[in-house]
């Protein structure tokens, strides 16, 4: 997504990236972060909890107003849990990060695009 | 601050499953950039987002296949600003499933508070089409052929300002 973010700036539009993996988007050079600390797939607040999304929300478009230089990373202080154990826990052993069962769709669809380029579908 | 370095975890973890080779992400030095040229409530603003997801019929029947990285055809694709949250349904794998399930589309693609937003006048207008693009191995990909579409079609949609969310 930084990548695209860059072509976009490149290309003379402002952009705001809210992010939940800080690193990925530091080292790509993105143009502004917001980073939330909340587990990957919640970039854009906690889940049913709109009042958390409009603050996180509101925090990126202070960044695109305010934003004097590129890389700027804005760290949000919202917190996912009172406990820090999602993070130990990710991809780990005890918590694979894909499921068989994506992996044998993603195989799946992968032979299916395969077959589609050779034109056999 | 305590937050997760993906980068080595990523390499820990694929190298602990018997993979030789792990992922490469992308590096830069330079950042480029634009400042914002107008105040907001007078931008056109945009959501772009890697996150996967279908968009729904008022049935709540599929109104399009799910998308998967590594086909190598263009992956850029559109989703109406105006279209209702409940008609979006993740087919994301790419979340921390122990934590998450995607459920609140405006979690991750926060479409409904876009449009508190433009109605409380935060925002000039919002674009006529969000835009989504898939996550992809090769940054050569993203940086010449997806990233360049996306581009354009916010050229043609007037956008001022994009806010991005990575999946």
């Amino acid at each position: 997504m930084s990548l695209v973010a860059r072509v976009l700036e490149a290309g003379g539009i402002p952009t705001v990236t809210y992010t939940n993996a800080r690193d990925i988007a530091a080292s790509a050079g993105n143009p502004r972060q917001i980073f939330l600390n909340y587990p990957l797939g919640n970039p854009a607040g906690k889940p049913h909890d709109p009042e958390n999304q409009r603050s996180v929300l509101r925090e990126g478009l202070k960044l695109l107003e305010n934003a004097d230089r590129p890389g700027i990373i804005v760290d949000l202080p919202f917190l996912w849990s009172d406990s820090s154990e999602w993070m130990q826990k990710f991809m780990t052993d005890e918590q694979p990060f894909i499921s068989d069962d994506a992996e044998a769709t993603r195989q799946e669809m992968l032979e299916k695009a395969r077959k589609q380029k050779a034109g056999q579908l | 601050m305590d937050y997760i370095r993906y980068i080595e975890r990523t390499h820990e973890y694929y190298r602990s499953q018997g993979y030789e080779k792990t992922y490469n992400y992308a590096h830069n030095e330079d950042i480029p950039f634009t400042p914002l040229k107008k105040p907001l409530n007078e931008c056109r603003v945009a959501l772009v987002t890697t996150a996967s997801f279908i968009l729904l019929d008022e049935g709540g029947r599929p109104l399009e296949e799910p998308r998967m990285i590594g086909t190598n055809e263009l992956e850029v694709f559109t989703a109406p600003s105006d279209w209702p949250a409940d008609r979006i349904l993740s087919t994301s794998q790419d979340h921390d499933r122990y934590q998450t399930n995607m459920a609140d589309v405006n979690a991750f693609f926060p479409i409904t508070r876009m449009r508190e937003f433009l109605e409380e006048g935060v925002f000039g207008s919002l674009s006529t089409n969000y835009y989504r693009t898939v996550p992809n191995y090769s940054q050569r990909k993203t940086t010449e052929v997806d990233g360049p579409e996306v581009l354009r079609l916010c050229r043609e949609d007037h956008v001022d300002a994009a806010l991005l969310t990575p999946v």
